[in-house]
């Protein structure tokens, strides 16, 4: 058995520091979508305006927040703010603005796709059943709505989850950053903790991530 | 906004941005190889294979492209299987790659009705003719939309190279950023050129789409 | 009497612990038309579908002039190009012209010539009526036309007898007669056909032999007159009058 570097995520706190780091990219997803959500939505119905001044304004911004690396959107923010206003931001504060302007771009789409893909004849139907417009929307197409939009939220989340990862780039003290303090510190007395380390870093995400995907697939399954 | 300045190091981006594209093509590449065998194997139910496949597309669609990478950069290398940085990034996206392949192949596959195989059966093709003449040609053009998009999130993905020290577009970047304090010049030629990498795919992709849901396979 | 061409020998079919078709035996002479009528789920089409191999058998031997019919077979597509087949509906390939739909099967599996394909293809077209179409793609044609395609699509194979699996059950009412009138046209020429169909007076008109099919079982084997007037069992008739009844209340509604 060749030595796979196990030992040392048992060494002092080193599993802790790890859960730890993992904590920071996993806090920074959660508040983006918690942001994200609310804004999503909001985004989502002024696009189906019909102005077209807001429609090429939205449009716009979903396109370029779409095509770009969420690393460029990074940089952007975190090299650019300081350089532009003068002002330092935290690679944290940078990443919560940076995922929230992707995960609002996200869900903005989910929401104005759930809502045209509700078919003009429940809006007839429901004003033939002499339902009011507020009825209809609250009795109707929001409960519809939302049995579409649920899995892909859930979708999101895991997506966001992932793309955090990113922050290291940035120089945030994330899981990864603790696996390579912890590898350089160990580099003599376990050579090969890299294996093990990384290793625990890829699990750790995928036990995260893959429950939160079977969720949304179950859901999609019900629901669709 | 110093024009010489972006004069001057306009050539480095188009090495860089040319790195980029060509490990990030080599990577789409296999993936959608990669992506294809796995779909068949799904599609035909092939025993132990299709297991293989289910827990391959599971780890490789619930971790992120950068962990995927250090774990090939940094890790394999200790139980002696050597890398370097260009294969590392082609390795890794074609891993990640092709789960999404597999799925966009996947449901192109199973969106089409039974009926058309068995139809092609009964006419007397076999099962290799039927699958090349009947059922591939309608998969394939089912899933463009679903592959065109994984082509431009595979393209984005690379963005991350730069982690395992491939001289790409961010590290261009950054370098320029950390040596001559140029942010604003260096990020626009960054935002640029991920525009002129991008761009041109997306635009082809809703081309594609348009296309093809003109020509509606409604039967 | 005519030579026999396709024997059935105490056909088994189970879904798990289903039973679908139990112990079913007859034998079709060249030449023949069998009309298999029964109530929905009596087994009719699956019957279909075992003898073109697109279902495992459980129990029992196809033979089609000798040679046996065997579930995954290494020669099953060259007897399958002996036995043509048409479905309800959806089977025209859509990715496909008309006259490329037809030409798929004879230049790929039977390796003939294209020109002298194309030749027999389009006036096989001519005889059905759709000579125009044969640059047409399936979705701009009615659901009669594409029917009357997939039946081109099969002769064109040079099959030793037809199977029809209730061709007409997907149409609108006004396409049924175009494409009963297509399959009248073959029956004339002689052509072998068993047909599971839905249209009693069609079923009339075309049968030499009408199998009565319930709950797996061949319940009568008779000629449409016996069947259709003096129906010797009273499953039959009960069959038939409830038929009669649900289309006087289809006429009432009209």
């Amino acid at each position: 058995m060749p030595d796979l570097g196990l030992d040392v995520l048992f060494k002092g706190k080193n599993m802790i520091r790890l859960l730890g780091g993992l904590w920071v990219a996993v806090k920074i997803s959660l508040i983006s979508v918690a942001i994200s959500i609310p804004l999503g939505i909001l985004l989502g119905i002024i696009m189906t305006s019909k102005n077209p001044i807001i429609k090429a304004v939205t449009r716009v911004y979903l396109e370029f927040i779409r095509i770009m690396p969420q690393l460029v959107l990074l940089f952007i923010v975190f090299f650019g703010t300081t350089s532009a206003l003068g002002v330092n931001i935290s690679g944290e504060l940078a990443s919560v603005i940076v995922f929230t302007a992707w995960g609002t771009a996200e869900m903005g789409d989910l929401v104005r796709g759930a809502l045209i893909s509700i078919p003009k004849h429940q809006y007839e139907s429901a004003a033939a059943l002499t339902l009011t417009p507020s009825q209809t929307y609250l009795y109707v197409i929001i409960p519809q709505t939302v049995r579409r939009l649920i899995p892909l939220s859930i979708n999101l989340i895991t997506r966001m989850i992932k793309t955090t990862s990113l922050i290291l780039m940035i120089g945030v003290v994330e899981v990864l950053k603790v696996a390579q303090q912890i590898i350089e510190a160990n580099r003599m007395s376990s050579p090969n903790a890299a294996f093990g380390v990384y290793l625990t870093v890829l699990l750790m995400y995928f036990i995260i991530c893959w429950p939160i995907s079977m969720l949304a697939k179950r859901l999609e399954k019900k629901w669709g | 906004m110093n024009w010489d300045f972006i004069w001057e190091y306009l050539p480095l981006y188009k090495d860089a941005a040319l790195l980029t594209v060509k490990i990030g093509w080599l990577g789409i590449a296999i993936a959608i190889v990669i992506g294809f065998l796995c779909a068949i194997a799904l599609y035909f139910k092939v025993p132990v294979l299709r297991r293989i496949v289910s827990v391959y597309i599971e780890i490789s669609r619930n971790t992120p492209l950068l962990i995927q990478l250090f774990f090939i950069y940094y890790a394999l290398p200790k139980i002696g299987i050597p890398t370097n940085p260009e294969a590392c990034g082609v390795a890794g996206l074609a891993f990640l790659g092709g789960s999404y392949m597999a799925e966009a192949f996947r449901s192109g596959l199973e969106a089409i009705e039974p009926i058309q195989m068995e139809s092609a059966l009964s006419l007397g093709l076999e099962k290799s003719q039927a699958l090349r003449h009947v059922i591939m040609p309608q998969a394939v053009s089912i899933s463009v939309p679903a592959f065109v998009a994984n082509v431009i999130f595979l393209l984005k993905e690379t963005s991350v190279f730069s982690a395992v020290s491939l001289m790409d577009l961010m590290f261009t970047a950054k370098d320029l950023i950390g040596l001559y304090y140029k942010t604003t010049e260096s990020l626009l030629m960054l935002v640029v050129f991920y525009l002129i990498i991008l761009l041109p795919v997306s635009i082809l992709g809703s081309v594609l789409e348009r296309r093809l849901r003109h020509a509606g396979f409604g039967s | 009497m005519a030579e026999e061409l396709l024997k059935i020998e105490h056909l088994t079919k189970r879904f798990d612990d289903n039973t679908v078709l139990d112990d079913i035996s007859f034998t079709v002479h060249k030449g023949e038309v069998i009309v298999v009528v029964g109530p929905s789920g009596c087994g009719k089409s699956t019957m279909l579908r075992c003898i073109n191999a697109l279902e495992p058998i459980q129990g029992g031997k196809i033979t089609i002039n000798g040679d046996e019919i065997v579930y995954g077979s290494k020669n099953l597509s060259s007897l399958r190009q002996r036995i043509g087949m048409v479905f309800q509906s959806y089977d025209l390939f859509p990715h496909l012209n008309v006259l490329d739909n037809i030409l798929l099967a004879p230049t790929k599996a039977q390796k003939r010539k294209k020109d002298e394909v194309t030749k027999e293809a389009m006036e096989l077209l001519k005889r059905v009526g759709l000579e125009d179409k044969a640059k047409s793609y399936p979705r701009q044609l009615s659901g009669g036309q594409k029917q009357r395609v997939a039946i081109v699509r099969a002769l064109c194979m040079h099959p030793e007898m037809m199977l029809f699996d209730e061709v007409t059950a997907a149409l609108d009412p006004e396409m049924v007669r175009e494409v009963l009138d297509v399959m009248l046209g073959l029956a004339k020429r002689g052509m072998t056909m068993i047909i599971v169909t839905h249209e009693m007076q069609f079923a009339k008109a075309i049968a030499d032999r009408v199998l009565f099919l319930e709950n797996g079982k061949i319940i009568e084997d008779a000629d449409p007159d016996t069947f259709f007037e003096n129906p010797k069992t009273e499953r039959a008739k009960q069959f038939l009058n409830i038929f009669s009844f649900e289309r006087s209340k289809e006429n009432e509604e009209i």
